[in-house]
């Protein structure tokens, strides 16, 4: 089976810095793949290099065959690709209901998909008039990945979804994307090693800007030297 | 009082409406003339919110899509045999839009200050041409002098019919900002929010954010020069003054006063400047204040004063009467002067 994302030997810059010197990454339909390394390594930056937000200078991304390295921001997502990022980037002055309506792509999306958003995250319903700003960290990031999954969505890039998060609201984030992965492949950027264990099947290991290792995360839990020389303690 | 808010704007239209009788019958006529300027001024206020508080940009060339309005309307009118009012309105809008489109092309590829700098740039080369006492400009420009004697059709000529003219303004006025309410209301007005909030974010939504912003500078422009266009009409002359960056600054002191991100906040905001401006520049204040007080020093500390008390503008103000909270301005222009960062 080819995987549905492919990323292979990438470059990219931003500004004057070099951030990644080779990073290759695939993602196998409908799994779960964690994208493990420290701060810095440039996990978030190959996220933004998918998406064209900083795109790379070398090397090529195809998404379900196709390559998407050089396209617009706007025309990635339209391909399919739903992105939540670090810090989930809520709109504080939009309410939930027009994150939901703002997300559509086609009229109706929201009709089409609300049924599977509300099942994933049924918290979001009694919220609705509420404004960005007036939502906990949890219900923001609830709602930054609900609204990744308003128009159909074949690929999740999910930034850091447990950062800053209660013990308790992390167990309820990790539910939902494992839930969620029935509906679409995603990529996940994880400092929480436990929650990232714990929902993927596979990892790519990032270090200064390369990868340097992958394999299934069965393997990865019966190495503790690598998660010891990559992540520090696990 | 929550019951009687949706009576709120037919009082305020009512009362605008009533305003012309209320005055003594020898003053009425000068009293008209005063709000048929700030109905103009609010409809230009309105669009620059429209631009700056809504889609976040701020641009530093607003009084360029006034002047052209103006000129367009103007040039028309001192034709020999001048096209019906109707052309000349269609001709604005064309105008408007036209040049709103090209300097957001031009401008659009660069956010934050960057854009404030180039929209200012173009503003005054255009500045620069209509004032230039140029053998080649000056017959269609009027150069120093501007455009006098425009012909305006008698029905609403101001001189003649100076409370049927008012009446007109203020129909525009009210139009205009419902028109403006609908759109901001509507998902292209929350696509404009977004841009604002978070651009990068709104890309990767999958909406193609510059032909968005295209489109709110082309709407913001049209309706800068159908509030030149009237300032025309009602002072039946056309000067380089109205494409002078005062003018622009006026629109930002409007808005910031009136309270940024709020349509109605910049039209209260121009009411208030204009009638200042009158207060202040009476025979009575003047004959009050020391001479060393010049009025621009008082409409200065006036200024300040406004921003430190109302940080949020009068709207601000307002809406914290009621319990809500606001940003306030310098955080707003914070916002929109920073160089669009990433995710």
């Amino acid at each position: 089976m080819t995987p549905i994302l492919e990323v292979e030997q990438i470059q990219t810059f931003i500004g004057q810095y070099h951030i990644l010197h080779d990073v290759s990454l695939q993602a196998e339909q409908g799994t779960i793949t964690a994208m493990l390394g420290r701060n810095g390594a440039g996990k978030t930056t190959t996220l933004k290099s998918i998406m064209g937000l900083t795109p790379p200078q070398t090397g090529t991304i195809r998404f379900a065959g196709q390559r998407i390295n050089g396209l617009r921001t706007f025309k990635i997502a339209q391909l399919g690709i739903g992105y939540v990022p670090e810090h989930r980037a809520i709109f504080r002055d939009l309410t939930v209901t027009e994150h939901l309506v703002l997300a559509e792509r086609k009229r109706g999306d929201l009709r089409r998909r609300g049924d599977l958003i509300f099942s994933l995250f049924p918290d979001l319903q009694r919220l609705e008039r509420l404004l960005g700003s007036q939502l906990s960290g949890g219900q923001q990031q609830m709602l930054a990945i609900a609204r990744a999954l308003v128009p159909e969505t074949q690929l999740l890039l999910i930034d850091e979804p447990s950062e800053g998060l209660a013990p308790v609201i992390i167990e309820q984030m990790m539910r939902a994307i494992t839930a969620l992965s029935e509906h679409t492949t995603v990529v996940l950027v994880e400092q929480n090693f436990r929650m990232a264990s714990a929902i993927s099947q596979a990892y790519f290991m990032l270090d200064d800007g390369r990868t340097v290792d992958h394999g299934t995360m069965t393997a990865l839990r019966a190495n503790p030297q690598l998660i010891q020389r990559y992540l520090g303690a696990a | 009082m929550q019951r009687l808010r949706p009576l709120l704007p037919l009082v305020a239209i009512g009362g605008l409406a009533s305003l012309p009788f209320a005055f003594a019958a020898d003053t009425t006529r000068f009293w008209q003339g005063v709000f048929i300027q700030i109905f103009i001024l609010a409809i230009y206020a309105l669009s620059y919110d429209l631009l700056m508080g809504y889609t976040g940009m701020i641009s530093f060339g607003h009084a360029l899509f006034f002047g052209a309005g103006g000129y367009t309307a103007a040039i028309l009118l001192r034709q020999a045999e001048p096209p019906s009012m109707l052309i000349v309105l269609a001709a604005v809008i064309i105008v408007g839009a036209t040049l709103g489109a090209a300097v957001g092309a031009l401008s659009l590829r660069v956010s934050g200050v960057y854009f404030s700098m180039i929209t200012l740039a173009l503003a005054e080369i255009f500045f620069i041409l209509f004032k230039a006492d140029d053998p080649k400009l000056k017959p269609i420009t009027g150069g120093e002098i501007g455009l006098q004697g425009i012909v305006v059709p008698a029905a609403i000529d101001a001189t003649t019919y100076r409370l049927r003219f008012y009446f007109l303004t203020l129909a525009c006025m009210v139009g205009l900002y419902y028109a403006a309410r609908r759109l901001i209301n509507s998902p292209t007005g929350r696509v404009f929010v977004a841009i604002r909030e978070n651009e990068p974010r709104a890309t990767a939504l999958g909406y193609n954010t510059l032909h968005f912003k295209l489109l709110a500078t082309a709407i913001s422009s049209t309706i800068a020069a159908l509030a030149g266009m009237l300032m025309v009409l009602y002072e039946k002359s056309a000067s380089f003054e109205m494409l002078s960056v005062n003018l622009t600054i006026q629109a930002l002191l409007m808005t910031i006063i009136g309270g940024i991100g709020t349509l109605i906040g910049p039209m209260l905001g121009a009411a208030t400047i204009r009638l200042l401006d009158h207060g202040l520049k009476g025979e009575f204040t003047q004959a009050l204040l020391p001479a060393w007080l010049r009025p621009d020093l008082v409409f200065g500390i006036v200024y300040v004063v406004l921003v430190l008390f109302f940080p949020a503008g009068l709207m601000g103000a307002i809406r914290k009467l009621r319990g809500k909270t606001s940003r306030s301005s310098v955080e707003r222009l914070r916002q929109a002067m920073k160089p669009k960062a990433e995710s």
